[in-house]
């Protein structure tokens, strides 16, 4: 009874219901197809560049499509697959270097910037006047909106050798480091985590600004009032609750370290030396993407991508499971009329 | 007041301006030697309207687009890419705020997957699915302005980034949209106007927040774009190429002691960035923080 009203008066239930309506009429049938016409477009580009993606990538990993052997090589036929590449990318023997290095890579940028600096600037910028705090937070999200190319082109400039270089020219020279070499030559690593961090901060500050000052202010009052230093305020008080954040931003960053590259191919590509800081995502981009030794190996590429998109699959699902995403997903509150 | 006091807390503070400082002097470098003769440090050594040259020469020779197609060509493709991203992402996200349908609790955990999902490592394939695309008769290429929508077109790139930051988009918008009140929609709907009048005509205007917000947003992620541009064109110079493109091209084949001219194209790329970010500082910290999670 309460169904049959609700489809007379217009209202979307599911297709189920729609089924088993007696009457039906076509602007009903408009009614249960509309939600589908709404997500269609979406549907279209999520099939595209997704879905079909996410199959390809898998198939071609297991094949030796390359330059050479394009519109020859029938990479779709079962026949031609095979476990070639994989084996390959564990006996490359290099392969040692860029693992180390994407370890590397994630885990100090991610102490010392996506997490460590985030936390500093949250902490700092919510216990000042509120307008400098304001201030200091927008000047960090300037690195991620700077265009990137315009961004590593500054790195370049602080890095550069004397008398150019900004670094050399106003600190090291005068502290009598260094003999004024440019910096990306002599310590790579140092710019590679410098600038990936000083993009990465701004999410981890934003999150962690926002769940510091929800914080009731009555924790910290209470807490002064009990003889409290500042330090203790913030070890026993503020950094407890906010764990839910400290974790969503650890892990959701570390996904997003390890799969990026963009930077450090524009600051170093993996250079100055043989693979000094090549890391896995990059590699996977060199081997398909880029004429590197003039030979372009998607088959090989995308072995080493299928790696990070399976890592990047098992993550996401985590989050929705641990964050309580499913929350998030409940049914909508308003649909009838 | 007390935090002041403290060693402790004076070594945090240094921890933040130095940084900081690290911060607005790149971009003080870029602005002075932009418009120098030479530089030493943040010392220029002359000042110069030359580096702007550019603006009328193109730095590479005549076969070469100049940078106002360029800058056309960017201009295009992020405000292409910007109006998908917008109109997609509201019309999936009112679907899924506001409707009841089989497959919506799986369509939403889709969008959360994908929202984490690093969509960067399927460039490998989507090369692939772009060649396909160049196929297909007229979409392919053969638009006007746009070139298609396939590999080497402007229609091509900005549709990947279309796809890229949909489900970002997706989940700021549900959450503009679960925000308001079902009453205004609702007497509408009992009057007779169909769900696509009631989303364009009622609800559209009124998360106009949202809407400018994810504009913004996606107009800069387009016209900063890297890239994508890189591996979807043929070519840093080619005539599909974008500001990022260019500007890459010119640092590429300059050596250090020319990057007076280069940074003069830098700063070019950056205005309207910094433009933007000065209007718009609270709303872009409000929708990388709450975009994140549930849009509010």
């Amino acid at each position: 009874m309460k169904r049959k009203k609700q489809s007379e008066e217009g209202g979307i239930s599911p297709l189920s219901t729609f089924l088993k309506a007696k009457k039906w009429s076509f602007s009903r049938l408009q009614g249960r197809l509309a939600p589908y016409t709404f997500l269609a477009p979406a549907l279209i580009v999520i099939t595209l560049f997704f879905f079909i993606p996410l199959v390809i990538v898998f198939i071609l990993s297991f094949t030796k499509l390359d330059i050479t052997n394009f519109g020859i090589l029938e990479w779709w036929r079962p026949a031609n697959w095979s476990l070639d590449n994989y084996v390959k990318i564990f006996t490359n023997r290099f392969f040692p270097r860029i693992l180390g290095n994407t370890l590397v890579y994630v885990a100090l940028t991610l102490a010392f910037f996506n997490v460590g600096m985030a936390l500093l600037i949250a902490l700092i910028t919510t216990h000042i006047n509120r307008r400098v705090g304001f201030a200091f937070r927008a000047l960090w999200l300037l690195p991620r909106i700077t265009p990137v190319v315009v961004y590593i082109m500054m790195w370049k400039a602080l890095a550069g050798p004397a008398p150019m270089g900004i670094i050399n020219n106003y600190l090291l020279g005068p502290l009598g480091i260094g003999s004024g070499e440019y910096l990306l030559n002599t310590s790579p690593w140092v710019f590679v985590i410098l600038v990936n961090g000083f993009i990465g901060a701004s999410f981890g500050m934003i999150l962690f600004s926002s769940a510091i000052e929800a914080i009731p202010k009555e924790y910290s009052t209470a807490s002064k009032v009990d003889g409290a230093t500042t330090w203790q305020t913030i070890r026993y008080i503020v950094l407890p609750m906010i764990k839910w954040p400290f974790l969503f931003v650890t892990t959701y960053q570390t996904l997003s370290l390890l799969t990026s590259f963009e930077q450090i191919m524009l600051l170093t590509d993996g250079g100055p030396g043989l693979y000094q800081t090549e890391v896995w995502a990059l590699t996977a981009y060199h081997r398909a993407l880029t004429s590197y030794f003039g030979n372009i190996q998607w088959g090989y590429g995308s072995a080493w991508a299928v790696v990070l998109v399976v890592i990047g699959i098992i993550m996401a699902i985590i989050y929705l499971r641990v964050f309580k995403f499913g929350e998030l997903v409940q049914e909508p509150k308003i649909d009838r009329l | 007041m007390r935090l002041r006091q403290k060693p402790r807390a004076a070594l945090a503070y240094l921890a933040l301006i130095v940084p900081s400082a690290l911060i607005l002097v790149g971009f003080l470098w870029l602005f002075i030697t932009s418009f120098s003769i030479r530089t030493e440090g943040l010392r220029s050594l002359g000042w110069t309207l030359s580096n702007w040259s550019f603006l009328w020469k193109s730095p590479f020779g005549p076969q070469y687009p100049s940078i106002w197609w360029v800058t056309l060509n960017t201009l295009v493709m992020s405000l292409i890419m910007t109006l998908i991203v917008v109109v997609v992402s509201s019309m999936t996200a009112y679907a899924l705020s506001r409707m009841k349908f089989t497959g919506r609790k799986s369509f939403l955990s889709l969008t959360l997957i994908l929202h984490a999902f690093p969509s960067v490592t399927l460039l490998i394939p989507i090369y692939f699915v772009l060649i396909w695309v160049s196929k297909i008769p007229v979409i392919g290429r053969g638009v006007p302005l746009l070139g298609g929508l396939g590999y080497n077109t402007i229609g091509g790139v900005a549709l990947v980034m279309v796809a890229f930051q949909l489900p970002f988009g997706i989940w700021v918008m549900k959450g503009f949209f679960d925000n308001i009140s079902w009453d205004m929609e609702r007497s509408a709907l009992i009057d007779g106007a169909s769900r696509f009048r009631v989303w364009w005509e009622i609800m559209m205007p009124n998360i106009k927040p949202g809407i400018a917000a994810l504009s913004i947003f996606s107009f800069i992620t387009g016209w900063n774009a890297y890239l994508i541009p890189l591996t979807f064109t043929a070519g840093r110079a080619g005539k599909s190429a974008v500001l990022s493109l260019y500007l890459q091209n010119f640092i590429s084949e300059s050596v250090m002691t020319e990057w007076n001219a280069v940074a003069a194209v830098g700063l070019f790329q950056l205005i309207p960035v910094v433009i933007f970010f000065l209007f718009t500082q609270q709303m872009l910290l409000n929708i990388y923080g709450g975009g994140k999670k549930g849009g509010v």
